[in-house]
């Protein structure tokens, strides 16, 4: 089946241009509140920024993800332009695109 | 309107509702709900009948509750879930890992729900489990300050908040169990708590007689005699009768060869004196498998003075799986029905008080809880 992707809009193409829009990709496990999108397009200068945008979207989506203390969880990998990121103070430049990947850790 | 006899189950891999017919012979199993979430428990709150509560997490994905009003045919994401308040500079920042412990809140409190997590915390929604907010008396100090630091040791999955009760006589009369911390109770809502360990063993620490830090696996309030408790612990079974303060250790009174450790503990819905347990092995290595492979609950009638054996219908032999802290229950049918859910992930049910048992499901995943419900 092939994966649903939201095709930005113009406007969007103009932010991406700007540096503010980042694509970010989305892992199975959270498509149940994406609505089954892989990928969706999400202004910000940090990952903060970028994990505050899709809670506006998808509500609840950034507990799941991130603790009350605002720490990514134990099993949760977050990459920026391919390099793993250790908080949400990780700055973002751009054209920097986001993953939101099931860490390995089962086996 | 008939009432129909609903087991809600709770798995590592999502929940499920087995039906039962009028007669409880024969059960239609429903479900997966959640299917891959590691469900710690679901229970339907016997205010309204119809709200559904499930905790759920995933090896990866931080802890939620789901609520359901149409008995888990659509469900809704709590929009705040119990967390922890962002910690201070001078305090150690928690999180919740798990809402592993759901109870409604008094039948005077509409909408009122609690929570226990791991790590031991409490929280409470007002709004029948859509936000949660914490419990700063019992999260920040179980014992008091007085008492000494606010966290004890921590059980492999960390310390874990349990049996949470809510005195039908009075919603700010409460008990709540930490595993590891100790029994405690409040009278004003959970504002302030202190423990009520007197006579529980705490064999795994180095001061035997400690006035908290004590293990408890599952503590019940008799529904019509609100002042008589049993205990499932670590170290024994007990019985507590209040105003009294010390926990006998009734399960001195178990077969030595069984002994007296174990999960689960559940009371006769009518009778104060009867209660069962299921026995598992606490020797040696703590294997935490029915004892000698022989699964087996037993009864007391007597409040604990005796215990009878209740194994009929259950393997005979070779038969190696437990049954969790939340996965026994009754209903509340004459005669009584009895389930527990297994390690291995069965549900056997007597509808005899226990007489006599069968499997009324099989090969579902380890089985996390097991609640009675009548819709």
């Amino acid at each position: 089946m092939a994966l649903r992707r939201r095709a930005p809009a113009a406007h969007l193409q103009r932010r991406f241009r700007d540096g503010l829009m980042h694509r970010v990709q989305i892992a199975p496990l959270l498509r149940s509140y994406t609505g089954g999108l892989a990928e969706d397009s999400v202004p910000g200068h940090t990952l903060g920024e970028i994990l505050a945008g899709l809670e506006a979207r998808y509500s609840g989506i950034r507990f799941r993800v991130i603790d009350e203390q605002d720490r990514i969880r134990p099993h949760i990998w977050l990459f920026v332009a391919g390099r793993l990121a250790r908080d949400l103070s990780q700055p973002l430049a751009p054209g920097d695109e986001v993953q939101i990947v099931a860490a390995l850790s089962g086996g | 309107m008939a009432r129909r006899l609903v087991v809600l189950i709770g798995t590592r891999k999502g929940a499920f509702l087995l039906h039962a017919d009028p007669a409880r012979r024969r059960f239609t199993i429903g479900g997966p709900h959640f299917l891959g979430n590691i469900v710690h428990h679901v229970v339907l709150d016997p205010r309204d009948r119809r709200t559904l509560l499930a905790s759920a997490k995933t090896g990866h994905l931080g802890p939620t509750v789901f609520r359901s009003t149409n008995m888990g045919r659509t469900w809704k994401e709590a929009a705040r879930p119990p967390a922890f308040p962002k910690a201070g500079d001078d305090a150690k920042p928690r999180s919740v890992d798990a809402t592993f412990w759901l109870t409604p809140g008094h039948a005077a409190q509409k909408d009122v729900w609690w929570a226990g997590t791991i790590p031991g915390g409490l929280f409470r929604s007002a709004d029948g489990g859509v936000t949660w907010d914490p419990i700063d008396g019992f999260n920040r100090n179980p014992a008091g300050a007085a008492w000494g630091p606010p966290y004890f040791g921590d059980t492999p999955e960390g310390s874990i908040t349990h049996s949470v009760i809510v005195d039908p006589r009075d919603p700010r009369h409460m008990y709540v169990s930490l595993s590891t911390g100790g029994f405690y109770e409040t009278t004003d809502a959970g504002a302030r708590w202190k423990p009520l360990n007197k006579g529980m063993a705490a064999d795994f620490l180095p001061d035997k007689d400690p006035v908290y830090g004590h293990d408890p696996h599952c503590v019940v309030l008799h529904p019509q005699q609100p002042d008589r408790l049993y205990q499932a612990s670590h170290c024994g079974i007990y019985r507590l009768d209040r105003p009294g303060d010390t926990w006998l250790r009734i399960g001195r009174n178990m077969p030595k060869k069984i002994g007296d450790i174990g999960f689960p503990i559940v009371t006769h819905p009518r009778d104060a004196d009867t209660a069962w347990v299921f026995p598992m092995d606490g020797t040696t290595v703590w294997p935490r498998t029915s004892p000698g492979g022989r699964p087996a609950v037993y009864r007391t009638r007597d409040a604990g003075a005796t215990w009878e054996r209740q194994d009929r219908g259950l393997p005979k032999e070779q038969a190696w799986f437990t049954v969790k802290r939340q996965a026994m229950a009754t209903d509340a049918l004459d005669p009584v029905g009895l389930y527990f859910g297994t390690t291995s992930g069965e549900i056997w049910m007597s509808r005899d008080e226990g007489r006599t048992w069968r499997c009324v499901a099989a090969h579902l995943p380890h089985i996390y809880s097991v609640a009675s419900a009548t819709v």
